[in-house]
């Protein structure tokens, strides 16, 4: 069935080690998000909202990290209640709090790292592709708080065709550069 | 077009605005988008540059680190930042005023081609306050001595400030307890930058409290000299009527805006735009005459003492070029946009940075030098005369919107309004206050700031205070506002103040909003404010007055100054948008709570002008039960709260 997920557009957040200057913008734009004030001081102090995407450093390079949303998801296998599942074939893996046990199988499945508990340890949280703000048309609240354009929502087959086009750009470059030795 | 948000409630603005965005041009407001969304760690405060280990960031999940490199927490990150805020504001009234005294300086010794003194009452005021003797001296020796002994203020090594006699037993009974007597003007600000460096002063209430003593070297020093010396050198301001808003502008003369903050400059191109010489320049480019206007503080300054109309506050300086009709754009220090040289592009506009301290790319600098100031202004004025003759009457759109004002208020003048020319006194001030038929006393005060609707903060604010019987002064952009807004005049008592406040007024013949000045000038608010504890009756410490004070739109380093020596000073303070504080729970508890302790005064931090007029309003009543004066005479909207909810109000 490969052929009908190729024409099914499906945006996924990229991010581009080599241009995010660890800022961590992101995080508090997520946290803000995902949380019922509008005002970081009460978002973070009062409701204590958490960030669904993280900063890692390595290799001297900072990697924001958000869900991939996998195809075959693991947290989704491993959730026993089905509080994570996926809205359609190509849909956001999303947390359902209130089927949510808290029992962490998700955590320890998720390849990422990038789901967490709530501060009172009783749900999951994760990364929801902020459906909510696509909705009204807007980027994701990382995406869009990103100052130096390090995160993007693509469409992951245009994205697969730009990475095509720039690896046989390199390997022309390296060929005529040969050529000309 | 998208339907954007209202940027502004001033028609004239509203009005410009409109226009930018027909023309595409980018303004403020625009570059405030395009900062969006601001960062985080900022405005809580809790990113600290202060040493190469860093730069470091305090989680404020409060998962991640709790601690830069050398350990330093969020208490101390956020403290420290907010002293280099204060040390900021500090040095820039300060240097202002250090140029006043050298201005005055030259006067006294003859070496100035401009400089006289013009106000000689305050003079030997100042003079016997200092013990300087006059007898048998000119004018002339006195100021000498007097600037001398001034400029020492600056780099005073030992003892404190000569001004810290100024204020209440009291007021210098806290500082003195909480280490916080000024005792240089720039050696507070050294030490404040001392301190803040990697690995010295670690502690917040400490650090707080040198923020204190930083900012009290700039209220009862350096702007309180600038504010003196202006009035020895400039003369001292009288009430008088002028106008305010892009209004002022003409279309038929030659236009010279000053922008900027010090009086050296404008108040000596005040006088040589009236050189008959330079008239006959301009008329001979077709032009009717030489207009001159003002835009933020170095505006207040020749408004209130020459009656030279302001076009615009802070958020306008741009818009005020888009008319078109600005010939020249004058500009000094503070305040002052780099973009205002982008706007040379569209219009012929030409932008004069003066300052050997301030360069702007793309401007025209003409260095001012106290020495030549009248030679330097006349040779200003002939670049606006040329340039006249460039401006393109189809890119002119000046709006017809202005308004009257009243301005020109100080410290020394309410003695006079007050109690007449024979028995200058505050005693009637005191009594409005004791008899209840005033409320009590505000200062609103500050700048413009792009995220609040521009100048809406200050009119709500101001009207909610004065219905409520509330003497309101001010200074800055915030005065121009409400200047615009209509409130600086006579008949804004009948229409917006309450009661008691309209009784005063028109008995006395004042506006219910009192213009005292430029930023350096809410010195004024202090002395008035001595003025008031000397006269009586109504607390012997500042303390203990039923005041308040607010900046409901400040952005500016200096108006955290501003804030912090009123608070230091016993007066509450609350202000829009919050100091960069908040990552730190101790630090907002220091200044919101524990300060009072300190200093018997508060920080509160309220975006809602109303609801802060209110924070204010409620603290005079505590203090006017506190000095079991009676509630107020007549009816107020806002009565004053029950004792039982004062008490649960805290």
């Amino acid at each position: 069935m490969n052929h009908l997920r190729e024409e099914t557009t499906v945006k996924r957040i990229v991010a581009d080690p080599g241009k995010c200057l660890a800022c961590r913008a992101c995080e508090l734009a997520c946290a803000l998000a995902h949380a019922d004030s509008d005002d970081l001081v009460q978002a973070i102090f009062a409701e204590g909202a958490k960030p669904r995407i993280y900063i890692e450093s390595a290799g001297g390079l900072t990697v924001p990290l958000q869900c991939r949303h996998c195809e075959d998801a693991p947290c989704v296998r491993v959730c026993p209640t089905g509080a994570l599942s996926r809205p359609g074939e190509t849909g956001p893996v999303l947390a359902h709090q209130e089927k949510c046990i808290g029992c962490e199988f998700c955590v320890q499945a998720c390849p990422f790292g990038v789901i967490r508990l709530t501060p009172d340890g009783k749900v999951v949280i994760k990364c929801d592709l902020c459906i909510r703000r696509q909705a009204e048309g807007l980027e994701p609240a990382c995406v869009a708080a990103c100052p130096v354009g390090a995160l993007a929502l693509e469409d992951v087959a245009e994205g697969a065709k730009k990475a095509r086009v720039k690896a046989a750009a390199d390997v022309a470059a390296a060929s005529l550069a040969q050529s000309l030795e | 077009m998208v339907e954007r948000k209202l940027r502004s409630v001033d028609p004239a603005t509203i009005q410009m605005i409109e226009l930018a965005d027909r023309a595409e041009v980018r303004t403020a407001w625009d570059r405030l988008d395009a900062q969006q969304p601001q960062c985080g760690f900022g405005r809580l405060g809790i990113c600290c540059r202060n040493c190469f280990m860093g730069p470091c960031r305090i989680d404020p999940f409060g998962e991640g680190a709790q601690e830069g490199v050398c350990g330093a927490t969020a208490d101390v990150i956020v403290a420290r930042n907010l002293l280099k805020d204060v040390a900021a504001g500090t040095a820039a009234h300060s240097d202002h005023g250090r140029e006043i005294v050298r201005a005055l300086l030259l006067a006294a010794k003859g070496k100035s081609d401009a400089y006289k003194i013009r106000g000689p009452v305050k003079l030997r005021a100042l003079a016997d306050e200092y013990g300087i003797s006059r007898d048998g001296r000119s004018d002339e020796q006195i100021a000498e001595e007097l600037a001398q002994l001034l400029l020492g203020e600056f780099g005073k090594q030992e003892g404190m400030l000569a001004n810290v006699a100024r204020a209440p037993e009291q007021q210098q009974k806290n500082w003195a307890a909480a280490d916080a007597v000024p005792r240089g003007i720039d050696r507070e600000v050294v030490t404040a930058m001392h301190l803040t460096n990697m690995g010295v002063d670690n502690e917040a209430e400490h650090i707080l409290l040198a923020s204190a003593r930083t900012a009290l070297a700039d209220g009862w020093g350096g702007s309180m000299i600038a504010t003196d010396v202006s009035d020895v050198l400039f003369g001292q301001p009288h009430p008088l009527r002028s106008r305010v808003n892009l209004g002022v502008l003409k279309e038929d003369e030659v236009n010279i805006l000053v922008h900027g903050h010090e009086p050296t400059l404008s108040d000596v191109i005040v006088a040589a735009a009236r050189d008959p010489e330079l008239l006959a320049e301009a008329q001979a480019r077709g032009a009717k005459g030489i207009n001159l206007a003002g835009i933020c503080c170095t505006a207040n300054e020749i408004l209130m003492r020459h009656g030279i109309p302001i076009a615009g506050n802070f958020l306008q300086q741009e818009l005020a070029v888009m008319t078109g009709a600005v010939d020249v754009m004058l500009v000094d220090v503070q305040c002052v946009f780099p973009a205002v040289t982008e706007f040379q592009k569209c219009f012929h506009t030409k932008v004069i940075s003066t300052s050997p301290k301030a360069k702007f790319v793309g401007a025209t600098h003409i260095e001012f030098h106290e020495e030549h100031a009248m030679e330097t202004a006349k040779q200003i004025i002939r670049v606006a005369i040329e340039n006249y003759s460039r401006r393109d009457p189809s890119k002119v759109n000046i709006p017809a919107v202005e308004q009257k004002l009243v301005a020109g208020f100080t410290t020394e003048v309410v003695h006079q309004i007050l109690g007449g020319r024979y028995r200058p006194s505050y005693r009637p001030l005191n009594d409005g206050i004791q008899t209840g038929r005033l409320r009590g006393v505000a200062g609103v005060v500050g700048c413009n700031n792009p995220k609040f609707l521009h100048d809406q903060s200050h009119l709500a604010m101001v009207k909610e205070l004065i219905r409520n019987d509330v003497l309101v002064v001010q200074t800055g952009c915030s005065a121009i506002a409400c200047a615009k807004g209509g409130l600086l005049t006579p008949e804004a008592a009948k229409e917006h103040a309450g009661r008691g406040l309209w009784e005063i007024c028109r008995a006395v013949g004042i506006p219910p909003v009192l213009h005292v000045g430029s930023c350096v000038d809410n010195s004024r608010i202090l002395t008035a404010c001595a003025e008031m504890v000397a006269e009586g009756g109504i607390g012997d410490s500042f303390d203990k007055l039923p005041v308040a004070g607010a900046a409901p739109e400040w952005m500016s380093e200096k108006a955290i100054a501003i804030g912090m020596y009123f608070v230091a000073s016993g007066v509450f303070v609350v202000i829009g948008q919050p100091l960069p504080v908040e990552g730190s729970r101790q630090v907002v508890d220091l200044l919101t709570r524990t300060f009072e302790k300190h200093f018997g005064a508060t920080w509160a931090f309220q975006p809602d002008p109303v609801k802060a007029a209110h924070l204010m309003i409620d603290h005079i009543d505590r203090k006017r039960a506190d000095l079991g004066l009676p509630p107020p005479m007549y009816e107020v909207p806002y009565a004053p709260k029950t004792v039982e909810a004062v008490a649960a109000a805290g």
